[in-house]
């Protein structure tokens, strides 16, 4: 800070930006287990079955891909 | 170093035990970047949650400290940089909205509308140096760079603040 303007700006800063507190108000821990712990959504069988035949599909008849892009 | 592979190994008691180490170190880097409590318990949680996805790949002869740093470090002003955004569309929204008849509140209310407007790593370095009155050396060393980048963006951070504040009409 060398000027007056500066000292101003960081005058108003402290008013507009609040002070924190930097410690930890409680443990943590027992929220990140239930995170842990949730369950992981799984994929369905038939979302499987559908990508895997898309796949296929592409595999033995690539124009159809660009059928399928003009139609998305 | 055994409490390290072990938590590479996805032992959870190895994790909690370094989770309790530095919940309190990672929460108090997050917070003065981010300055709201509740967000820097989430993006603990969050910081944490990466570190256990991607503890194959930690390098247990390295610093868990620093890896942790760095993944609040970037948490965190990610969180700005989103901020940022939303005060954007916030901004487009309430254009019309009167101006407060007190001049202070004016005052406040653009300078807080031109700091949201810095680039988030500009606000990190001048919330710390001006508001927080750290160290530059202490400020460099929890955005990962040097005393000189952080003088540097200080220096900027004030100037576009006085330049915006000037621009809109604010007299210092």
């Amino acid at each position: 800070m060398t000027n007056y303007e500066d000292e101003e700006i960081q005058r108003l800063l402290k008013e507009v930006i609040p002070r924190v507190d930097r410690g930890l108000r409680h443990d943590l821990w027992p929220e990140m287990l239930r995170r842990l712990e949730a369950p992981r959504p799984s994929v369905p069988w038939y979302d499987w079955a559908l990508i895997g035949l898309s796949t296929s599909v592409f595999l033995f008849f690539p124009q159809l891909i660009l059928v399928f892009a003009y139609h998305l | 170093m055994e409490l390290l592979k072990r938590f590479k190994q996805g032992d959870t008691e190895a994790f909690e035990t370094l989770f309790r180490q530095f919940q309190a170190e990672v929460y108090g880097w997050i917070v003065q970047i981010v300055r709201d409590p509740g967000i820097a318990e989430d993006l603990t949680i969050e910081t944490f949650w990466r570190i256990h996805k991607a503890r194959a790949r930690f390098d247990t002869e390295a610093s868990f400290g620093a890896w942790a740093r760095r993944i609040a470090r970037n948490l965190a002003i990610d969180h700005i940089r989103s901020r940022h955004r939303e005060q954007e569309l916030s901004e487009q929204c309430l254009s019309a909205e009167a101006p407060d008849s007190a001049l202070r509140r004016e005052t406040h209310e653009k300078l807080e509308r031109a700091f949201g407007r810095l680039p988030p790593k500009l606000q990190a370095a001048a919330t710390l140096a001006l508001v927080d009155e750290r160290p530059y050396q202490e400020i460099a060393e929890l955005l990962g760079t040097s005393v000189g980048v952080i003088r540097t963006r200080v220096f900027r951070a004030v100037r576009q603040l006085r330049k915006q504040l000037e621009r809109s009409g604010v007299k210092l």
